[in-house]
């Protein structure tokens, strides 16, 4: 099969079982938390480029995320307010003023514009401060989530502007769209499937360009692409860049879909619970990032409900057998089992790829 | 400092031969360019933590120039080089086409034409080698190009294939290669990132006689029309293909001048071939 083929394909299959088979079998609630999934699957979508392909250990996409969110969520609530209006959070907290820094979001265009914008303004700003200087490793990916749990600190502190631990909350629409009506979310579960496969295609058009290339070459030997004449700083900021902008993106339409955006979202512990998915459903991989944190959303939710106390067991042991005896993730199960079926036949070559046995078997 | 060589070549994946003769697409660029490329260092000192690595080298190595540098462990020949790419702390004067180069971060050395490889082969392994040679070719490539996918190979690229003999491992990943394919690969990469100053750390090491004949050839056809610098511990490969060499010892130059007058000068004898009859000190010996 032509790689363009797989490619139409499987985004024909993903759409209809998206837009088709889900709506049709599940139902309201379900659906809804599959939207919410979807949301946090477009997170993991940014780490698995980031990560997987940059191998950059992002542990604060909560940051980015709760940008989205809250950048949404303050629309919301003052579109809600109404012309000229305060939220009501403003009114038991605060002073009964909206700041001035809230006011440009009463525009619903201002607003997206800034949630496509601010998170990967920051990311880059971010991204080249550390990546220039050479910060890699566990010290980067301590750096990210240090900034994750300074983020959920800041918005705890500032309660009159910023609802504190209780978030924001009780929106009542969504760009005029009442979302007390099931069609609307309905509407919303539709508007986060297209975008995450949007998301898929452009990640796939990435890996594949002459920069995917490139950045798996830095994610490998860093020094000797800066001896070919890049700079392997500006290289990993893109990638950063996309993958902020992805967690914006997620936030910004997981907060109508779930109907709150608190701190607990944003910190050290969600920040985490993004990077699970990817490692388990394989981080260098197109469709692993994505399946892996529908999956692993899905299998927390489903197994929450029938033993409350015992999934956090169960990640663990799914992220310790994962680890151990598939380091590159589920993704890769396939690429194990055609490595053991040709393993007997030539046990000493070092052969990835089937296709390098093929050529390297005619001379050997 | 490096894990020892493998004696023996591992076999070659498919029939690996360097083709010389592609080599002449490559480098078919107007020579003109070339003519005021030298490099010219005075006084380079390199300090770490207070050890002297390199103590106040002067060097000049003109274009058309095939200079090896050799020298004990620890004379300071890798780190010289490492000075030369921005990777080591230096202080003093490096120019290269006229281009000052100290101070200068990896990246601005490399697009000033600078070029190296280094003691362990360093490709992208999980790139295919086509990727591989693209990516050396593509440093001044704008943004609009590198967000699409490659179409096509460039012609430098191909020749690069052709004369570094991989043009029928093109499509395996380069992790996949012979340590000796490696390292043509990364002389390829250094072709097509249209490198003037070419800097390679022991290149033939672990490769056998038969390529490191093919090797050194090729070399001399590039060193005929760019500046190349070979830090090499292999008498023998330094007696068969260099036209200039500079000793090291200790950090500072010890002798320099055709094979023969450094095989002649008693100091070289003294603390580097060693033993008094000298002239036949191999490799062993030296490191």
């Amino acid at each position: 099969m032509s790689p363009r083929v797989r490619l139409w394909g499987g985004l024909l299959i993903a759409a209809v079982l998206l837009f088709g088979v889900a709506p049709a079998l599940l139902s309201d609630f379900r659906l809804n938390l599959l939207a919410k999934f979807c949301c946090l699957a477009m997170v993991a979508v940014g780490i698995g480029l980031a990560w997987g392909r940059g191998g950059m250990l992002v542990l604060g996409q909560g940051v980015f995320f709760g940008l989205g969110g809250y950048l949404m969520a303050m629309h919301l609530k003052l579109s809600d307010a109404g012309p000229g209006g305060v939220p009501d959070f403003m009114l038991l907290y605060g002073d009964g003023t909206v700041p001035g820094w809230w006011e440009p979001f009463r525009d619903p265009v201002v607003t997206i514009l800034a949630i496509l914008v601010l998170p990967a303004l920051l990311a880059t700003l971010l991204g080249l401060a550390v990546f220039k200087r050479r910060v890699r490793g566990a010290y980067f990916a301590i750096l990210s989530q240090a900034l994750a749990a300074a983020f959920a600190i800041l918005l705890v502190g500032q309660q009159k502007v910023t609802g504190g631990t209780n978030g924001l909350n009780g929106f009542q629409s969504f760009f005029g769209f009442t979302l007390s009506d099931p069609v609307n979310k309905r509407m919303l579960y539709f508007i986060a499937a297209g975008v995450l496969l949007a998301m898929v295609v452009v990640v796939r058009l990435i890996m594949n360009s002459r920069y995917g290339e490139l950045l798996v070459a830095v994610r490998d030997e860093e020094n000797r692409v800066r001896f070919l004449g890049y700079d392997p700083a500006i290289v990993k900021v893109v990638a950063y860049a996309i993958a902020a902008c992805f967690a914006a993106i997620g936030g910004a339409l997981f907060t109508p879909i779930v109907g709150i955006i608190s701190p607990a979202d944003v910190g050290v512990v969600p920040s985490i619970g993004f990077l699970v998915g990817v490692a388990i459903g394989g981080r260098a991989t197109l469709l692993g990032p994505v399946l892996g944190a529908i999956g692993v959303s899905w299998a927390e939710t489903s197994l929450s409900e029938s033993f409350p106390s015992f999934w956090i067991y169960f990640q663990g042991a799914l992220f310790i057998l994962v680890v151990a005896f598939l380091p590159n993730g589920l993704a890769t199960i396939g690429r194990l089992f055609r490595r053991r079926r040709s393993a007997p036949a030539e046990p000493e070559a070092p052969v990835p790829e089937p296709a390098a046995l093929e050529t390297s078997g005619k001379t050997t | 400092m490096t894990e020892p060589m493998p004696t023996t070549a591992a076999p070659l994946i498919g029939e690996g031969s360097l083709d010389p003769d592609a080599l002449e697409t490559v480098i078919a660029a107007d020579e003109t360019r070339f003519r005021h490329d030298y490099l010219e260092i005075r006084g380079l000192r390199v300090v770490f933590d207070g050890f002297v690595a390199v103590a106040g080298v002067d060097l000049t190595v003109t274009q058309g120039d095939l200079r090896f540098l050799i020298g004990p462990n620890g004379a300071g020949k890798t780190t010289i080089v490492d000075a030369i790419t921005g990777l080591a702390p230096a202080t003093g004067s490096i120019r290269f086409g006229g281009v000052e180069l100290v101070g200068k971060a990896s990246h601005k050395v490399a697009r000033a034409g600078v070029g190296r490889t280094f003691q362990t082969a360093s490709v992208f392994d999980e790139l295919t080698v086509l990727q591989n040679l693209d990516i050396a070719a593509g440093a001044g490539r704008k943004a609009r190009v590198m967000l699409r996918r490659r179409k096509g190979i460039p012609d430098a690229v191909e020749a690069a294939l052709e004369t570094v003999g991989l043009a029928h491992a093109r499509d395996l990943p380069a992790g996949v290669l012979a340590h000796g394919q490696k390292q043509w690969l990364e002389i390829g990469m250094l072709l097509v990132q249209d490198a003037r100053l070419l800097l390679l750390d022991e290149p033939v090491a672990g490769m056998s006689q038969a390529e490191r004949e093919e090797t050194g050839q090729l070399l001399q056809r590039i060193g005929a029309q760019r500046t190349v610098v070979v830090v090499e511990h292999d008498m023998e490969f330094l007696r068969s293909f260099a036209s200039s060499v500079t000793v090291l010892h200790q950090g500072s130059v010890l002798s320099e001048g055709t094979v023969a007058q450094v095989q002649a000068d008693p100091k070289v004898v003294e603390v580097y071939l060693g033993r008094g009859a000298g002239a036949r000190g191999s490799s062993k010996e030296a490191s």
